[in-house]
């Protein structure tokens, strides 16, 4: 019998971390797992254990030098000199024991979701493990070793024909996935991200749109630092919207970097909680319009790992299953008891954020206008073909 | 990086005699907007860009045909002489020729000005890109430097000491005499420790601030 969502967690993907006080800490996803267990909105058969991907599944899109590099730093026998031409022991992307197995793991847990959907044993299905999206075909880089999302596109084309539209909401551009498939007819990759002007990668601008077949389906929005909840849902949701009626995917992948909000320690984004809890209806309604309901989610960045990741996370569950009204309660005592004596900061009460949490931003007015101009720009050609359709 | 690495060397031609028909087929054809024209020992004698041939076409609002008009050779609305390149000139003086003169293209031409390729302004703007080091994943950080000697060591330094790879460095002149702007793009996700040391050298960081509050 299908399921109407499946969540793929095991505690083993916490293995996946490069050292104690490096930002990328997936202590999150038990801390997001737990909120969602003592929340009641979990239950055992829900949560499905991922597996773990085989070299010929991350050779889809990664050189197999460079997979033997990320096994060889895994053992400590990779030079340091050999290892920083693959990105890796780097200060970003250190080496760790074990590291091939634990990204691997990571790969696996995306392509266990892809198969429960695209199989129909799942609706949809969500592994915050993955969202790994700045690694490239031969290179680690930002955090990234192994790029789960360009791995899982690449299986669903491969092994279910499907046309999948990728959606990135993560504060920084999607610049691997958008890469692997910048010329692919079949893959539409849309990020939204803060401007790359000052932010890693660097990459996203709105003129990138893909080359040669897959001219027109790389669509970026890159959106001005300090932006707040208003602006950036109503260029997410537009860019959605139109860019889902004008590709009709099979399938929807979305990457849900929670690094845009205003306490977020690596970004300029002034979001909050709100923006959070909207991100995933949209995706949801999108899922159920154009594909089915076919929607497979992946977690990303979020580096306020006790405040933002866990709430927003646990949003896109909550969102999948229709448990929305939860939101209307506090967050749950016995989760606040439990982490609290581990957080550095005091963790939240609510759902929502306080509504002075950040200083009032003076140019708001002008954010607002100029990433509606980058909207027009990004979506111009879609609408230019919008129109022009025989009626 | 010279002119000669990153120069079109197939690039289309025509000679003086050749139809301004033609012309315009070049241009409609093959999306460019400038095409050298040679003599028959294919030393450059002018250049045609998309303007010159539209002047040469009749007004949308002209009704009569006046198709007699591009049947006339080029040569009657070439430019010369012609600006142009030198296979071994910098990209960055050929920047400054291009922007200083308003032109959009330079021919480049070898021994007694014979005709070796097309340097467009988007292959220009390209290699700036490239210079800039904005192809690479990488964050930005903009530092307010005295201009003086030894501060670039003294910041790269900085950079070297956390293990921070540098993509690439540009400098801007400051607002002042005194100082100097400049942009490292550094690959690295989080730059936060590297901008606290570079403030605790003394150093002012310009980004990132909350628009028009510390402007």
């Amino acid at each position: 019998m299908m399921q109407e969502a499946a969540f793929v967690y095991s505690e083993k993907q916490l293995a996946y971390k490069f050292s104690e006080d490096h930002p990328f800490n997936h202590l999150r996803l038990a801390l997001t797992y737990d909120l969602l267990r003592h929340l009641g909105a979990l239950d055992d058969k829900s949560v499905i254990e991922p597996r773990t991907a085989s070299d010929e599944e991350i050779a889809l899109v990664h050189d197999s030098s460079y997979i033997e590099a990320v096994k060889a730093g895994g053992r400590g026998t990779l030079s340091r000199g050999i290892a920083n031409n693959y990105g890796l022991d780097t200060e970003d992307t250190p080496v760790f024991k074990d590291m091939h197995e634990a990204a691997a793991l990571l790969v696996g847990g995306t392509l266990t979701a892809v198969d429960l959907v695209m199989e129909g044993k799942a609706g949809h299905a969500l592994n915050l493990g993955g969202g790994l999206h700045h690694g490239f075909r031969g290179k680690a880089s930002g955090f990234c070793i192994y790029n789960d999302s360009a791995i899982a596109i690449e299986y669903m084309k491969k092994h279910y024909g499907a046309r999948v539209l990728y959606v990135d909401t993560d504060a920084h551009h999607g610049d691997g996935v958008q890469f692997t498939f910048y010329d692919d007819p079949d893959v539409c990759t849309l990020s939204v991200h803060e401007t790359g002007r000052y932010l890693f990668p660097g990459t996203g601008d709105v003129y990138e749109k893909g080359s040669g077949e897959g001219y027109g389906l790389a669509v970026n929005v890159p959106i001005d630092a300090f932006t707040e909840d208003a602006s950036f849902l109503e260029n997410y949701e537009k860019a959605l919207e139109e860019t889902a009626a004008f590709f009709k995917p099979d399938v929807i992948v979305t990457q849900n970097g929670a690094d845009a909000h205003y306490y977020d320690p690596l970004t300029h984004l002034s979001i909050t909680m709100e923006a959070y809890r909207e991100i995933p209806r949209a995706a949801h309604r999108v899922a159920h319009k154009y594909c089915g309901g076919k929607w497979i989610g992946v977690g990303g960045g979020g580096y306020d790992i006790w405040r933002v990741v866990p709430r927003a996370w646990a949003m896109i569950w909550l969102e999948m299953t229709n448990q929305t009204d939860l939101l209307q309660m506090p967050l749950p005592g016995a989760w606040i008891n439990m982490w609290e004596s581990g957080s550095p900061v005091p963790l939240p009460h609510t759902w929502s954020d306080p509504k002075n949490m950040y200083p009032y931003i003076p140019r708001r007015a002008e954010i607002t206008e100029k990433n509606s101009k980058i909207l027009d720009k990004a979506l111009y050609h879609i609408r230019n073909e919008q129109n022009n359709k025989p009626s | 990086m010279l002119v000669e690495e990153i120069m079109n060397t197939e690039s289309l031609y025509l000679h003086p005699g050749d139809s301004i028909e033609k012309a315009l087929a070049y241009i409609d054809q093959h999306k460019i907007r400038h095409i050298p024209v040679v003599d028959e020992h294919h030393i450059l004698s002018g250049i045609v860009s998309d303007r010159d041939i539209r002047d040469a076409l009749p007004s949308i609002f002209h009704t009569r045909s006046q198709e007699e008009h591009l049947k006339k050779p080029v040569s009657r609305i070439m430019s010369f002489p012609v600006i142009t390149a030198n296979p071994l000139d910098v990209v960055e003086e050929t920047a400054v020729v291009l922007y200083k003169n308003n032109i959009s293209a330079l021919p480049v031409t070898g021994v007694h000005d014979k005709l070796l390729g097309i340097l467009t302004e988007s292959a220009v703007l390209h290699t700036l890109v490239e210079l800039t080091g904005a192809h690479q994943p990488s964050s930005r950080i903009e530092v307010k430097a005295f201009d003086q000697p030894g501060e670039l060591a003294a910041l790269t330094s900085i950079f070297h000491r956390m293990q921070i790879n540098l993509i690439s460095v540009l400098v801007y002149p400051g607002k002042d005499k005194t100082s100097k702007y400049l942009a490292f793009r550094v690959q690295t996700m989080d730059p936060r420790e590297v901008i606290n040391e570079l403030k605790e050298a003394g150093y002012e960081v310009s980004w990132p601030r909350i628009p028009g509050m510390n402007e």
